[in-house]
């Protein structure tokens, strides 16, 4: 029931549009014009009239008249049926040789089956017209000839069609289930696969046959098709096309026929594609959400509330109160939500959070890469004393391209796959610092060779899929050192890497920061990583930054509840294997959906009416740590991550539910 | 660093490796092996259906072909001539020989070799189709690039829909029918250029068109959608943390990846193309292959019809492999991966 409910709400969805309106009322026209075309105008399309041949448009006929005088309108909407029929004739015969063919693979199986999907794949690859010029010739020339023509040119395509759509269905568990049950091949064929590709065939025969007519008339047009006395609309265009400068109306008649019927098929079948397979976003205008809205005032950042000191000389990233918005479908988002940190000159600084908390953002922000759908807001956001909320220059440009890098988190996916390495690191030296390409390249293949990419100069000349993981990560740390960085970026560098590479890569992060006093800012879900590598931490939630602490105190000094549970959720050395790793109970904050009050109250032991009324500010306390938390500090109840001595709670609760700490 | 030390198939791709695998080792000849040996099947096919065509005509070709009035000892000597007598093994061995030494055989009308029919014809079509896929092809890619970093996320989608609509409703309307709107508007009503022959360089104008604006549409289409998707992957947000300028992110990062994609598909429109000259060539009196195909179809002029389905079908299969190949060099991981 729900299902035929949907269904005939995609269908008036499909109708709604102004396209699929269109081509539907066309539709209808043409099916009313085959079934009473000839019936109405048979006589006067038949009516010969010698005195008026070759006529122009004239109030008795409209399009003028043909060369024995007959009315080239009537003649038009009476061919109507024989062409319909025709197209509908070869469009059956594609599709019924296309599902015997594409279905033959499964059927046969093995050698056989190989071997006629082969063959489809070379029948495919010759354009449908020579196939039927092939065709037209085994078959003779005339209707029956060009309706086999037609149609067995238009077979391959269903063919592939079928054998896909076959393959997609006889994957599924219930089609496996049936086979091992011993069910025969043409039985789930047949019970089960059919009926689920029908649908999809439908609509392509629908776009197919609009592809049927206009083959037909290209066949008709060209004398193959359609012989006299009988016409169609393809033989009426031949006839008018010879008396073109004589009467236009001749062929622009059976032509616009031609066309309109070909684009109602088309843009019909497009339209159905279109409303039963992807749903169409609809550019509605930005409503704000009322309960967000809320949500935002409430929890604005308070200026100088915890901020830190006023940026010392040292400092070499200074963010104050930035925010990242996205337009959605209903309103907008606020992934980040006021963040604000400074990184000094050598310093490393960790942001660690779950995923959704905005980290990722928070790092592509502060380097300008927000995609250019998300607003990107600050009260400050200076990198080496460069506003970084100002417009695009050519010279912020070339100050960020040279002195800040950016390591992304997939190394598989973050190189231009038809662009030599070498090349893609010699480009930040041919853009930014004047270098010629053999200069650039040169410094490419040294700094290349500076992160251990073993005989350089060669590895320099291979395209990305060449490189192992790894290497690829050491390659994007090299391409930040193309320039004179002074701040790295490194978005979860290690997370997409093998255990054994990881450490390579944070050793190499490492090195690089105490050789050039260069500042970096890890973002990672992982907190060990995150205390290994930096000097300070900062711990984000629901957009926000929770707390703001030592690497070296994270263990011992935390004050904020959801830190403390990111500690203790990390297993150790004498951590019980036996005991299931321990977890923090709830999700994570949706941040199209975020609550009043402190967002971490829901999952939080210690959260009282206050927290849930009203957000924290970030405060900063005398040794230069902050924290968000109206109970910083307070001792937990006991335990915090629970584990196996407090299972009861959890088993209730769904897998999902449990939010894993690395 | 493990990695490195074995010898894999990524080593095996530099030309200057010090322990350089042999050189039918490397991926391009592998590949290049593979593709030959692909097109020799598909030639090997379509020789053979072109052979098979005469003799799935139902009755006897040549009767056929002089007609019910002509003498018996006439269709019994052409008969001989094309060999038709023998048995079917011989006739292909001889057909195969023949195409070996450039014998296409003799037309049954005009008695001339076939050869120096197709030979006549084919400069004329080949220009038609040449000028007309370099023309869609110049038209598609600047529109589609455009409208793709017009319409990338977040942006345009009031230009996005009537683009798309506009070229759904340009790619549907079939060459010849464009052809005759174009003879009508430019030949007939504004009487600028000629809608006949090839004897002028204006005479291309009006055929080229016609069979471009079709394909240049889908291309165009194509182009926008992979330049959408593009500018959405991870090497492009490298790109821009390297801060080049939009343009060469749009162009030199952008462009040949998206380019990539389109050339599966843009390779099936170029051979749709070759055979789009039969249709746009009998509008425009053009002296080609595809208008003499036609008349020798409806003459059952059956050698002649067979030699140019030939062409064709080399055609469409020449294309297809000059694909495949700039394919390999567009995106080099294409040699490796495909089987």
């Amino acid at each position: 029931m729900a299902s035929d409910h949907g269904r005939a709400r995609r269908w008036r969805g499909v109708l709604t549009t102004p396209v699929g309106l269109t081509a539907a009322v066309l539709l209808v026209a043409v099916a009313v014009l085959t079934v009473l075309g000839p019936v109405l105008w048979g006589t006067s399309a038949d009516a010969v009239d010698t005195r008026d041949v070759l006529a122009t448009p004239s109030p008795e006929h409209w399009a003028g008249t043909d060369n024995l005088g007959r009315d080239i309108l009537a003649r038009t909407l009476v061919a109507t049926r024989l062409s319909m029929v025709l197209a509908v004739c070869a469009i059956t015969v594609a599709v019924a040789a296309g599902l015997l063919l594409g279905a033959a693979p499964y059927l046969l199986g093995g050698r056989a089956g190989r071997l006629v999907s082969a063959a489809v794949n070379v029948a495919v690859a010759f354009p449908g017209l020579l196939l039927a010029l092939f065709f037209a010739v085994v078959f003779g020339v005339g209707a029956t000839g060009a309706v086999m023509a037609v149609g067995l040119a238009g077979a391959p395509v269903f063919a592939r069609l079928t054998q896909t759509l076959v393959a997609q269905v006889a994957g599924r568990d219930y089609v496996s289930a049936a086979r091992v049950a011993g069910v025969g091949r043409l039985r789930i064929l047949l019970r089960h696969v059919l009926p689920n590709i029908a649908e999809p065939l439908v609509v392509n025969a629908t776009i197919g046959a609009g592809g049927a007519l206009l083959a037909f008339s290209g066949l008709s047009f060209l004398g193959l098709g359609v012989q006299s006395p009988a016409y169609d609309w393809g033989r009426l265009l031949y006839d008018g096309i010879s008396a073109i400068y004589v009467n236009p109306a001749a062929a622009l008649a059976p032509g616009l026929a031609v066309l309109l019927a070909g684009l109602a098929f088309n843009l019909f079948g497009e339209s159905v594609a279109k409303g039963f397979g992807v749903p169409v976003l609809v550019g509605a205008p930005e409503l704000r959400s009322r309960g967000r809205a809320a949500a935002a005032a409430a929890d604005a950042p308070t200026g100088t509330d915890g901020d830190p000191d006023e940026a010392a000389d040292d400092v070499v990233l200074e963010v104050r109160d930035l925010e990242v918005v996205f337009p959605t479908a209903t309103g907008t988002v606020r992934p980040v939500r006021g963040v604000s940190f400074d990184v000094r000159r050598g310093e490393a600084v960790g942001v660690v959070g779950e995923s959704g908390s905005g980290k990722s953002l928070t790092a592509l922000a502060v380097s300008r890469l927000v995609s250019e759908d998300g607003t990107v807001r600050a009260g400050r956001l200076r990198f080496l004393d460069q506003d970084l909320t100002a417009p695009d220059s050519p010279a912020l440009r070339r100050m960020l391209g040279t002195s800040l890098a950016m390591v992304f988190q997939d190394p598989m996916t973050s190189f231009n796959p038809t662009r030599r390495i070498g090349r893609q690191l010699a480009e930040v030296a041919t853009e930014h610092q004047g270098l010629g390409r053999a200069e650039a390249l040169g410094r490419a293949v040294d700094r290349l060779d500076s992160v251990r990419i073993p005989d350089a100069g060669r590895r320099a000349r291979q395209y990305p899929h060449e490189f192992s993981g790894g290497m690829r990560q050491r390659a994007m740390i090299g391409m930040g050192l193309m320039g004179t960085p002074s701040l790295v970026v490194a978005d979860e560098p290690t997370t997409a890497l093998d255990v054994t590479v990881q450490q390579q890569v944070l050793d190499l992060l490492a090195e690089i920061r105490a050789a050039d006093d260069v500042a970096l800012v890890l973002i990672s879900h992982d907190v060990t990583v995150v205390a290994e590598v930096c000097d300070r931490v900062l711990v984000m939630y629901a957009g926000r930054i929770v707390e703001d602490v030592s690497a070296a105190g994270l263990a011992t000094r935390a004050q904020h509840p959801y830190t403390r549970a990111l500690v203790a959720a990390v297993p150790h050395m004498d951590t019980d294997l036996d005991q299931p790793l321990a977890t923090i109970p709830g999700r994570p904050v949706d941040p199209a959906e975020v609550p009043a009050g402190c967002a971490y109250a829901a999952r939080c032991p210690l959260a009282d009416a206050r927290c849930r009324a009203e957000d924290p500010p970030l405060v900063a306390a005398v040794d230069g740590s902050r924290v968000a938390c109206w109970h910083a500090g307070e001792p937990l109840p006991d335990p915090v991550v629970r584990t196996a001595e407090d299972r009861t709670g959890l088993d209730a609760l769904d897998a999902d539910e449990l939010v894993e700490a690395p | 660093m493990t990695t490195t030390s074995t010898p894999t198939l990524a080593d095996a791709a530099s030309t200057s490796a010090a322990a350089a695998p042999r050189w039918w080792e490397q991926p391009w000849v592998l590949f290049a092996a593979r593709r030959a040996l692909r097109l020799l099947v598909s030639v090997w096919v379509l020789v053979t259906a072109s052979f098979a065509m005469i003799h799935l005509i139902p009755g006897d070709p040549v009767r056929g072909a002089l007609g019910p009035t002509a003498p018996a000892a006439l269709v019994e000597a052409r008969r001989t001539a094309l060999g038709l007598d023998d048995p079917l093994p011989v006739q292909y061995l001889h057909y195969l020989q023949g195409l070996f030494t450039g014998d296409l055989g003799t037309s049954l009308i005009s008695q001339l070799p076939v050869v120096d029919v197709v030979g006549q014809r084919l400069p004329a079509t080949l220009a038609l189709a040449v000028l007309a896929f370099l023309a869609s092809v110049a038209v598609a890619v600047p529109l589609g690039t455009l409208l793709g970093v017009l319409t990338r996320r977040g942006h345009g989608r009031r230009t996005e829909l009537a683009f798309t609509t506009t070229s759904i409703v340009v790619a549907t309307v079939p060459d010849f029918l464009i052809g005759v709107a174009l003879v009508y508007v430019f030949g007939v009503e504004l009487g600028w250029l000629p809608v006949a022959g090839n004897a002028s360089a204006e005479a291309y104008v009006l055929p080229v068109l016609s069979l471009s604006i079709g394909p240049a549409a889908i291309l165009a289409r194509i182009v926008r959608v992979e330049m959408v998707t593009v500018l959405e992957a991870d090497y492009i947000r490298t790109a821009r943390a390297k801060r080049l300028r939009a343009r060469r992110i749009h162009l030199r990062h952008a462009l040949p990846n998206a380019l990539t994609s389109a050339l599966t598909l843009g390779g099936l429109l170029l051979g749709s193309m070759v055979a789009g000259t039969v249709l746009v060539e009998n509008v425009f009196a053009w002296p080609g292959l595809g208008s003499t195909i036609v008349s020798s179809i409806l003459n059952k002029d059956y050698p002649v019809v067979q030699a140019i389905v030939l062409v064709y079908g080399l055609g469409v299969l020449l294309v297809n492999t000059a694909v495949d190949v700039s394919l390999a060099l567009l995106d080099p991981r294409s040699m490796i991966r495909e089987g």
